[in-house]
């Protein structure tokens, strides 16, 4: 018992990346309506922020610079990597919207049962 | 005499239809040069076959090796007694045919009439080529672009019948071929190395007799146009096409081309002696005297004229397959004759049926009274057609049967001495009361709505031959029937040499 | 004037990039479309002297990207494997383009075709990027690259559909990349490297690794790859996606897109984890091999019940990536060989399909069975190649598609499987019953009222139909060009087999 506990706490920033990953995949299941879906999705894209960035943390590591001063470095790498992953979920959730914006346009709805009704299970 | 070599005698037999049915949709527009491609190019490959011949019973085996599709894995055509035999039969039907097509077409106003010959012309080169394929992989190629050049033919009529009856007969074709004849040629390939038509087979040493006796299961079944029964509901199926399709692609190059599979088959891919000494291919006689017996049987119940010479087919295909399952020497020589044999005759038949729709729009046999005396050409060249299926002389049927009788009582096999006896009692029992009928009886007379099953409001009893096209072909062939009796020499020699390996 | 040899690996995916960036600036469809046939017709002879030079060299080539060294920096590495997809991909892409400008004159308003032209040469740009890279991360940002640029074409369609199609596919796609890089993650904080060869080294080493986390890893890239290349039943927005998309679109995914997701699962699976991994502790074969049947069945049954023609194709699409991933499940020789060769026939003939299918499309406004009725004999050529291309697709022998499923099959007996003989030979029985219908609908049938206006296809339509239709043929019995290939790459992913 001990143990899983002190696992758990050692651990715990994995438990908030897979908490926030399941629960964005659940919103992007669970509900019907198209911006709810993409709100789902951007939080499960941002999990995957956590699960890079937290390990690079490490305690009492400074960023990268070169300097007589500084013994401990953090690793630079995950954080560029997250700074294109992030680019790449911006871009994807604006074209998400602006899709559900021309859906809004056309069907008047973005919600899915609505829009299957419309035009009939497609 | 052709001063060519037999390599380009080959080249020329295996191109010649192709050629046609290039030229024949640029001659669309002048209907006579468009039939007059036909016929040329029907004329020269007989003319090509036949000049073989000399060579090949001299003892010439050409060979054209195309190229490897993969490594051992040749396209590639050779020149052996049966197959030769099998392209005599077809190219020689298809300069008759082509006569006939002529005349039924224009005769009976058929819509698509370059559509029909520029298939036609490929389901001959088709049927050529798989003659003289030199390996399984090569004629299995054939054999499907032999389905699916014919596929057209079948559905002509455009109509939800003949639609239905396309889809019957692609699906039974393409897919028997498919699901059991492709892995049964792959499991070829991978346990014997090779799939070269080696005389003596290829499985001696290397499968074993039960692995031997499902590959056979697999490829009997899978060579869905030889009409094995349960294989066989494409063939009546097929019946919707045009008669000259009947006639040639379904009572001789199709459905040869699956008997003719059997035979390279069960000659040079299992070896006779191979397979007789397994053991396991014991089961193909009874499936096969099953198909002989039930097919004529079903033939007896048929009023439709054509669906009656379908299930004859059914059931004289059978009697092939039959004679090749003996397993000996003689009966296989049996099996060569009947392909020759049945083939002229069916062809007859076929021709005579066509005749009928043509001049008299009937169909059915029930209307059949009397109509020997109107059309006294079509009715006895029926009756030589009748008396070759049955097996009787002076007809060409009757060597089949005869070398078929002579092999099963040497081994003494009395199931299929007792199958050829009841069938040709059946034969006779569905053939006789159609002649009967034609000669013997008195036409109905005609009062108002009689015609009962008629198809055609315009048809009535005062008619009489058919066009000329149609009349010259069906006595050519049914002299060729009654020919092939007398001088018999050519396919004997030919299944002769193929036994001799 | 400096050397561009050494520079060839870069260039691939350098020149659609500029190309992109160039269609932005230019107002005119036209000169757009004109851009976009330069570049994508430069980009096979690049790839095809990669090949050579490959060939040649009988060693991967590695281009290091400014030069930093291997883990440290983005390398790019072109072995044969890669090199036969560059050629795929950017063939496919040059051989449609004729076909390009009159579609896209047709389907898309002027003002955006321009802009279509950009998403087009961006979509190359990151399908090249993934099979040239050797870097996981790098691979993502070409994997959405690539995505998002695919949902603008897809949403393009005329029909509002195509707006909830690209967005189903959006949604879809994202989770997939999303879970891809979760693995790459975990992959990341196992190994310290995304560099896909030095992982596997790292792998291969002496040291022991927990495998929990590395099955996880696999497991993730393994699910997130399979929604990207729809696998059964993994599928759900591809036949939407194909059905509503301009014709153009269509014709470009169906050949290339799936099949660069193939094969980066392909990597991963052989060349990261390693034959031993991926395949003796996780039942990845079982799972693979089981998804695969199941495509090649469900999917073709659902190809037969469809009254549009496209969304039918699309269907029959699901069920031929069942052939390619059930050839990787076999993972031997003949199997993966039967995978590759399918692969580029595959593309070859489901790009002739759609050719044909968007030349109708582009005569008679529409791809519905009830207005395609008779179209065969007023559009005969197209039509006749879209019947070569469909007999090739049942694995009619002489076709390409029968090469493909001669080794397929000998795969499945070399893995001791008579069934899956059987099961692939059957499920092509149902190919037949589709095709047939196609055919039969085609030319069979009397001309609809819309099939009775139509015309031939204009020639640069035409063309490009004509070549891969021929090349369905060409290929069913010139097999060097597929089956050599196939081999020499099934002998590199079993390398790891030792």
């Amino acid at each position: 018992m001990m143990e899983a506990l002190q696992k758990f706490a050692t651990h715990y920033n994995y438990f908030v990346t897979i908490f926030l990953m399941v629960a964005g995949l659940y919103i992007v299941i669970a509900r019907g309506n198209m911006i709810k879906k993409l709100v789902g999705l951007s939080l499960f894209q941002t999990s995957v922020y956590l699960l890079y960035l937290s390990p690079g943390k490490i305690v009492g590591g400074t960023a990268p610079i070169y300097d007589g001063a500084y013994q401990v470095y953090a690793n630079p790498l995950p954080h560029v990597l997250m700074l294109t992953a992030i680019v790449v979920g911006v871009a994807t959730i604006a074209l998400g919207l602006a899709l559900a914006v021309r859906i809004n346009e056309a069907y008047g709805t973005v919600e899915e049962d609505e829009i299957f009704s419309k035009d009939g299970e497609i | 005499m052709l001063s060519l070599t037999p390599e380009q005698l080959m080249l020329a037999a295996l191109v010649i239809p192709y050629i046609a049915a290039v030229l024949i949709p640029l001659c669309w527009r002048v209907p006579n040069i468009r039939e007059g491609v036909t016929l040329v190019a029907a004329v020269a490959l007989a003319t090509v076959v036949w000049n073989l011949y000399p060579h090949v019973i001299d003892g010439a085996r050409p060979e054209i090796v195309g190229f490897s599709v993969a490594p051992g894995l040749d396209f590639a055509f050779k020149v052996e007694p049966l197959g030769l035999l099998f392209g005599l039969v077809a190219s020689t039907l298809w300069v008759v045919n082509s006569v006939y097509s002529i005349g039924y077409m224009r005769g009976n106003n058929e819509p698509r009439q370059t559509q029909f010959y520029v298939c036609f012309a490929v389901a001959l080169g088709a049927t050529i080529a798989l003659a003289f394929s030199k390996n399984l992989f090569t004629l299995f190629i054939f054999y499907e672009l032999l389905t699916l050049s014919t596929y057209p033919l079948v559905t002509h009529k455009a109509t939800p019948d003949a639609f239905k009856a396309g889809r019957v007969y692609l699906f039974m074709l393409v897919g028997t071929s498919m699901v059991l004849l492709l892995p049964a040629i792959i499991a070829t390939w991978v346990f014997a190395g090779t799939l070269d038509f080696t005389p003596g087979g290829i499985f001696a040493d290397k499968v074993s007799p039960v692995l031997m006796g499902g590959l056979l299961v697999l490829f009997i079944f899978g060579i869905g146009k030889a009409a094995l029964m349960p294989g066989h509901f494409w063939l009546p199926a097929a019946m919707v096409a045009p008669t000259p399709v009947s006639a040639l692609l379904h009572a001789v190059a199709v459905v040869k081309a699956g008997v003719f599979t059997v035979l390279k088959v069960i000659v040079f891919i299992f070896g006779i002696e191979t397979l007789a000494e397994a053991g396991t291919g014991a089961w193909l006689l009874w499936a096969a005297s099953f198909t002989v017996l039930t097919a004529s049987i079903i033939a007896l119940r048929q009023d439709n004229l054509k669906k009656r010479l379908a299930y004859s087919t059914v059931s004289q295909l059978s009697y092939i397959v039959l004679a090749a399952a003996i397993l000996t020497p003689i009966s296989a020589i049996g099996a060569a004759m009947h392909i020759a044999g049945h083939a002229v005759a069916k062809i007859t038949l076929f021709f005579a049926a066509g005749s009928i729709y043509t001049a008299a729009h009937k169909t059915e046999i029930s209307e059949l009274n009397g109509i020997g005396w109107k059309m006294p050409w079509t009715m006895t060249a029926f009756a030589v057609g009748s008396l070759a299926m049955i097996g009787l002389p002076p007809t060409a049927g009757f060597f089949g049967k005869w070398f078929m009788l002579s092999a099963a009582s040497t081994t003494q096999d009395w199931l299929v001495i007792a199958v050829i006896v009841l069938s040709t009692v059946l034969n006779a029992c569905y053939f006789l009361p159609i002649i009967i009928r034609a000669f013997f009886r008195e036409p109905e007379k005609v009062v108002a709505g009689h015609a009962v099953g008629a198809q055609y409001a315009g048809h009535n009893d005062d008619h009489g031959e058919a066009p000329w096209p149609i009349v010259v072909a069906l006595t050519v062939t049914a002299s060729m029937t009654v020919l092939l009796f007398f001088f018999p020499s050519v396919p004997f020699n030919l299944a002769q040499l193929m036994v001799a390996g | 004037m400096i050397d561009l040899q050494p520079h060839l690996p870069i260039l691939q995916v350098v020149i659609p990039l500029l190309g992109s960036l160039l269609t932005a600036f230019i107002r005119r469809g036209t000169l757009s479309w004109l851009v976009t046939l330069i570049v994508t017709w430069t980009l096979p002879f690049i790839a095809v002297a990669l090949f050579l030079q490959v060939q040649a060299a009988g060693a991967p080539i590695y281009y290091k990207l400014g030069n930093w060294e291997a883990p440290f920096g983005i390398v790019y590495k072109v072995d044969v494997l890669s090199a036969f997809m560059l050629c795929l991909v950017s063939g496919a892409a040059a051989v449609i383009m004729p076909f390009a400008r009159k579609s896209v004159a047709s389907e898309i308003d002027s003002h955006q075709q321009s802009w279509y032209y950009t998403m087009y040469l961006l979509c190359l740009a990151g399908l090249l990027g993934i099979i040239i890279t050797n870097d996981a991360f790098n691979a993502f940002v070409f994997l959405e690259v690539s995505s998002l640029s695919t949902y603008v074409l897809i949403a393009l369609g005329r029909h509002r559909r195509a707006l909830v199609a690209s967005y189903q596919y959006l949604i879809m796609g994202t989770i997939g990349a999303t879970l891809y890089i979760i693995g790459v993650g975990l992959l990341y904080l196992l190994t310290g490297s995304l560099n896909f060869d030095d992982i596997a080294a790292r792998l291969t080493s002496d040291l022991v690794w927990p495998l929990e986390p590395l099955l996880a890893a696999l497991a993730f890239i393994f699910v997130g790859l399979s929604l990207k290349l729809a696998l059964f039943p993994l599928h759900v927005w591809l036949p939407n996606a194909y059905a509503y998309a301009p014709s153009f679109a269509t014709v470009f995914l169906a050949g290339t897109a799936t099949k660069v997701a193939i094969y980066l699962l392909v990597r991963v699976m052989f060349e990261v984890f390693g034959v031993a991994l991926t395949f003796d502790r996780l039942p990845v074969a079982e799972i693979l091999i089981v998804l695969s049947v199941a495509a090649m069945f469900i999917a073709s049954f659902s190809a037969v019940f469809e009254d549009n023609a496209k969304r039918m194709l699309a269907y029959s699409s699901v069920a031929q990536i069942g052939y390619i991933t059930l050839g990787i499940g076999l993972f031997n020789q003949a199997g993966l060989t039967g995978a590759f060769a399918h692969v580029a026939n595959h593309a070859v003939m489901k790009t002739a399909l759609f050719l044909a299918l968007g030349a109708a499309f582009y005569r008679i406004g529409s791809v519905r069975f009830s207005d395609l009725e008779g179209i065969g004999r007023r559009m005969p050529l197209t039509m006749g190649a879209l019947v070569i291309a469909g007999i090739g697709l049942m694995g009619t022998p002489g076709t390409a598609g029968f090469i493909s499923k001669w080794y397929l099959a000998m795969g499945a007996l070399e893995a001791g499987s008579w069934l899956l003989v059987f099961l692939i030979v059957a499920s092509s029985l149902i190919s037949v019953i589709y095709v047939g219908k196609l055919v039969e609908v085609m030319w069979l049938r009397a001309p609809s009222p819309a099939a009775a206006e139509a015309k031939e296809a204009p020639l640069s339509m035409l063309v490009p139909l004509l070549l891969l239709a021929a090349a369905t043929i060409y290929l069913g019995f010139d097999t060097r060009l597929t089956v050599d290939i196939g081999n020499q790459i099934a002998t590199l992913l079993l390398g790891g087999l030792k």
